[in-house]
């Protein structure tokens, strides 16, 4: 939240009437819901969620021990918003946007309360390069010059959307601040590059369209699978330490977005700097360019206050909606958005609402939808094409998925990427289970793959799936008279989709090379598979016995394809070795 | 200070009163018994005219007559390094008859969040002696690694044996001399009982631990809402140790169950809306306020790693206690009442046990290059010997293949091999990472997919499979 923000009405002061947690209320403060306030002498960062007569409830965003009863309350008159334009990139907000980094220089190791700082720095200058010149006619959201932001992100410096546009009188290049104008339009409209925007309304856009690129996720059984389209939405279920942080973290890493926004919401402090360690290290597969330099993230720890994490997925989105305006693929990760619909929880009991299910309010799944919606492939108002996807850990208490937030989010996204205890408890990573999983996008997105993968990847994927299924219902059998007791065939099966979960759909997160795979090493990998069940087959059929078929030597290498680098080669010799081996037999 | 007689109402836990001036939120208030006994508690709630007070020490003995008094703070714990070698009760009085304790300063016990810029990623390696943490679930130092338990299980011992062995090997050899000062145990217990603190007590004394050491002791018997702030008072002397005074310290936090139990009862006087199973909806945030205290700073020298110990209800890990824990803590290990009716000590489950900051522990230069394929071999192998018993028990051994039976013989030897070590063996990483690979060795060298083919080569060992093949 911007320092910066000049109200223009002055406010009447109020004056606090009760202080229980994070909820305060004031009597005499004259204020329309969402404001920002300032509370007690300290000025702790406030918003307004209730109005009733002359009684004002804001939710802190701040410790508030010792805050008492009459002390004042101070109105800034704007709704809770963010400072958009150049610096977010390679940056670590709070849940209200302030930096992290600044907070440290101003406060030390541990958050100190009563400090603000805007949300980008003020005082730096970028290098703007216009792109239209005087006398052109410019509209709300057009892009009207350029900023190098980081090595890998051009800034789009566009007219504010609530603006009114009109024809450009004076625009010219060189190094400005975010507050100094860098156009002026005929109608006395000035343009900065920064700009704000209140988090809780969606910024507008011309229209949804239905996305048909994928978000290449370099995850064997997400790209497989279950992929997820660019603007697309997905929720990722499980119990506690089922794997759902490593999923979000490998798609903030290897996802083939333009941006990134991660949300650490309501999470462990270390998770957010293994981050920060990490991610300027490593590379983006696709660019090269160090991964920070495209990624905005977003920490609210979970020993954080309450209220700053019920508003960081909007501080989050908002940003994501800012760089979708420009043009850009954007990925957003939230982890968890269970902390946050029990941070509604709290808020909500604390104004004695009338609970929902399990405690949660009533208007629970109506702010899920309205955050899943503002994800999508929009055509910005500008005329660029760009899009939002947005990606929810859900964390089920107890890992039982029948709870609200769960079903609640499940109505409403179109990937399900269920995680499962049993796999992570033997250590079978990503632990997705594939049953019960699923992607509602895998057929509009089936033209792209056999475009720019291969024209047979939707037939490998379903012949992968049926191999699975098949395996889950002798498993059964097997349950109850052993594996030796199946026929030839059958034990072969068995066979092959043991391959198919440890050889393919397993990926290690931790390993250099395995981390990542592209979709074509992905589709190769089954490949490899395939070959082998259908060679292995054959000699069966042969009347080689399935003992001697399994135990080929070329056979356990299936399990290594994974970490070669150089995986072509050594995928096309091992699918000519199977061949010979098994042809050897009969 | 102002003296109110104004109590309107006495509920549970709670006294609400009436004032005539702002009291701040959180703050520090004394309640004096008509007999002269002294109470403490905490503002929950402060509006115009009227205020709510949680008392620490118990409600009995207050009436409508007692007196009360708004320190006008709130709740602060007096540090110094003095402390170290002292035994406190639940609220941090000295209890041990020792000298006054001297103040350094003194801290809030609400401790402010660490910010995640200034945060240190945990990525040392401490070494515990025990096979089935170090080799498979490695505790770090800045971590929060709770023991999932349930009633009657040697959790203590093993908090204990973790508590006398923790070492970092780099520093051993670094040089033994300063290596003693640095280290520091905290001991926080909330609602155990007399025997269970002399337990820990006398294995303090006879190792000298206590030296290093404070204690602070919230009894079964001892008033309910005090465990709400004996951790933080623990924890607030342990970030003090470590952040200002260099140490590495390890605070050991038993039983949660109980400081849950109060935070219910808590709720409940306050007529709350309750979460699931009556447990308050803000349990995960409190928890979170306690375990978070944990961790590196970058610049400073000392460290937080949390042991808590919980035990299920039940033994139900979907139960919030453990269920809200295992959402904030980075990992947990499991007791097994069956390897413990087993026999195995100490009966560590490793399966659903896990280590989040093990990834970045080991290896090469932190312990050893084959460490995190031996891990995830083991658990693989595990795993699958584990699913097998239950088919065993049907079709018996006979009907399952070779491979099959040797994934069986693995399972025994594992958990009587590399988990059942006695609370008094001390292995060292290379010791437990030798033995994993006997236990690996077992299985023909392709059956190791999990393991790096050079990795294997290095240390695979033949005889183990002669052995095996010749049997
Ligand atoms: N793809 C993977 N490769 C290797 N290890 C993994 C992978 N996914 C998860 N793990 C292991 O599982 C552990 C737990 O994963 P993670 O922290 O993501 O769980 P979580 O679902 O986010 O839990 P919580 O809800 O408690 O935050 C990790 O520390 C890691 O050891
Ligand atoms: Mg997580």
């Amino acid at each position: 939240m911007s320092q910066a923000t000049d109200s223009d009405t002055v406010r009447e002061d109020g004056v606090i009437e009760s202080v229980s947690g994070p909820v305060v209320t004031a009597t005499d403060l004259d204020a329309r819901m969402n404001d920002v306030v300032y509370v007690g002498e300290e000025g702790l960062m406030g918003e307004v969620i209730e109005i009733e007569g002359n009684l004002t409830t804001i939710q802190v965003y701040e410790e508030t021990s010792n805050v008492a009863p009459g002390e004042p309350v101070e109105n800034t008159g704007d709704p809770l918003s963010v400072d958009l334009g150049p610096g977010m990139m390679d940056s670590i907000y709070d849940g209200v946007q302030r930096p992290l980094a600044v907070l440290e220089d101003k406060m030390g190791a541990f958050l100190d309360r009563g400090v603000d700082a805007p949300g980008i720095d003020l005082e730096k200058t970028w290098e703007f390069t216009p792109t239209v010149s005087e006398g052109d006619e410019v509209d709300p959201g057009q892009i009207i010059g350029t900023v190098p932001e980081t090595e890998s992100i051009e800034h789009k410096v566009m007219v504010p959307p609530d603006y009114e546009g009109g024809e450009v009188v004076s625009i010219e290049s060189g190094n400005f601040t975010v507050e100094e104008t860098v156009a002026e339009l005929d109608n006395g409209e000035e343009i900065q590059m920064r700009q704000e925007w209140p988090v809780r309304e969606a910024r507008p856009a011309a229209e949804k369209q239905t996305p048909r690129t994928p978000l290449v996720s370099g995850q064997r059984i997400l790209d497989g699978l279950f992929p997820i389209a660019k603007g697309g939405t997905a929720a990722i279920p499980g119990p506690f330490g089922s794997g759902k942080t490593v999923t979000q973290h490998q798609l903030a890493k290897w996802a083939d977005a333009d941006i990134v926004v991660y949300v650490g919401c309501g999470e462990r402090g270390n998770e957010m700097t293994e981050v920060i360690d990490d991610f300027p290290e490593l590379e983006d597969p696709v660019t090269g360019k160090p991964l920070m330099s495209r990624t905005c993230l977003i920490a609210n720890t979970s020993n954080m206050p309450v209220a700053a994490r019920e508003s960081c997925v909007y501080t989050g989105i908002t940003i994501a909606e800012y760089y979708r305006d420009m043009g850009y693929d954007v990925a957003l990760m939230a982890d968890s958005t269970s902390r946050w619909a029990e941070a509604m929880r709290e808020i909500s009991s604390r104004l004695e609402e009338m609970p929902g299910e399990e405690g949660y309010p009533a208007y629970l799944a109506a702010r899920l939808s309205e955050f899943y919606e503002r994800a999508g492939y929009f055509e910005n108002i500008n005329g660029t094409e760009g899009s939002v996807s947005a990606i929810g850990a859900v964390s089920p208490p107890g890992g039982d998925f029948s709870e609200p937030v769960t079903q609640n989010t499940l109505r409403i996204v179109k990937c399900f990427w269920a995680l499962d205890a049993d796999l992570a408890e033997r250590r079978h990573f990503p632990s997705i289970n594939w049953d019960e999983s699923y992607s509602l996008y895998k057929d509009q997105l089936d033209p792209w793959y056999q475009e720019e993968v291969a024209e047979d990847f939707p037939e490998r994927r379903q012949w992968a799936v049926d191999i699975l299924d098949e395996e889950g219902e002798l498993q059964e059998i097997v349950q109850l008279v052993g594996k030796d007791a199946l026929p030839e065939d059958q034990q072969l099966t068995l066979e092959v989709a043991r391959y198919i979960r440890e050889a393919w759909l397993q990926q290690n997160a931790f390993h250099d090379v395995d981390t990542y795979c592209a979709p074509e090493k992905t589709y190769a990998m089954l490949g490899a598979i395939k070959t082998f069940n259908d060679e292995a087959f054959k000699a069966l059929e042969a009347g080689v016995p399935v003992e001697e078929i399994q135990d080929i030597d070329a056979a356990p290498r299936l399990n290594r394809m994974n970490v070669q680098e150089e995986w072509e080669e050594y995928i096309e010799d091992l699918e000519a070795e199977l061949k010979d081996q098994l042809r050897e037999k009969y | 200070m102002k003296e109110y007689q104004t109590i309107t109402e006495i509920s549970g836990p709670l006294v609400f009163a009436e004032v005539d001036e702002p009291i701040g939120y959180d703050e520090i208030v004394e309640i004096e018994t008509p007999n002269g006994e002294t109470k403490r508690g905490q503002v929950l709630e402060s509006s115009d005219g009227l205020v709510s007070i949680q008392v620490f020490e118990g409600t009995e003995g207050i009436d409508t007559k007692s007196s009360v008094r708004f320190l006008g703070e709130t709740m602060k714990m007096p540090v110094t390094e003095d402390l170290l070698g002292r035994v406190l009760d639940g609220s941090g009085e000295p209890i041990d008859g020792g000298p006054e304790i001297v103040p350094d300063d003194r801290h809030d016990i609400v401790g402010a969040a660490i910010n995640p810029y200034a945060r240190e990623y945990p990525e040392e390696f401490i070494q515990t002696g025990v096979s089935a943490i170090d080799g498979m679930n490695t505790l770090v130092r800045g971590q929060k690694l709770p023991i999932f338990s349930g009633s009657g299980l040697p959790h203590n011992e093993l908090a204990l044996q973790i508590a006398r062995q923790a070492t970092v090997p780099e520093e051993e050899e670094a040089g033994a001399d300063d290596e003693g000062s640095e280290f520091a145990v905290i001991f926080g217990a909330m609602g155990i009982t007399a025997e269970e603190a002399n337990e820990f007590m006398e294995d303090f004394e006879r190792t000298g631990a206590l030296e290093r050491s404070v204690v602070f002791m919230n009894l079964a018997d001892d008033p309910a809402v005090e465990r709400t702030v004996t951790p933080r008072l623990a924890l607030t002397t342990a970030e003090y140790l470590a952040f200002e005074k260099d140490y590495h310290v390890l605070v050991i936090l038993t039983d949660m169950t109980n400081y849950c139990e109060a935070l219910r009862e808590i709720g409940a006087a306050r007529e709350e809306v309750p979460g699931r199973r009556g447990y308050p909806g803000y349990m995960y945030t409190d928890l979170a306020q306690l375990y978070e205290r944990a961790g590196r700073i970058e610049g400073r020298e000392g460290s937080v790693t949390q042991i808590p110990i919980l035990t299920m209800p039940g033994d139900d890990d979907t139960h919030p206690i453990p269920d809200l824990t295992g959402y904030i803590t980075e990992g947990q290990i499991y007791i097994d009442r069956d390897l413990n009716s087993q026999g195995i000590v100490p009966p560590i489950n490793v399966l659903p046990s896990l280590s989040r900051l093990m990834d970045d522990g080991i290896g090469e230069g932190l312990t050893r290059e084959d460490h995190a394929d031996v891990s995830d071999q083991m658990y693989a192998a595990y795993a699958e010997g584990e699913d097998l018993r239950d088919l065993v028990n049907i079709v018996g051994r006979e009907a399952l293949s070779e491979r099959d039976n040797q994934y069986l013989d693995f399972a025994d030897r594992f958990e009587e091999e590399f988990v059942d070590q006695g609370f008094e063996t001390n292995r060292d990483i290379d010791e437990t990472l030798d033995l994993g690979w006997d236990l690996l060795s077992m299985f023909p060298k392709e059956e190791l997919n999990r393991v790096d083919e050079e990795l294997i080569e290095k240390y695979y060992v033949e005889e183990e499979a002669e052995e095996v093949a010749a049997d």
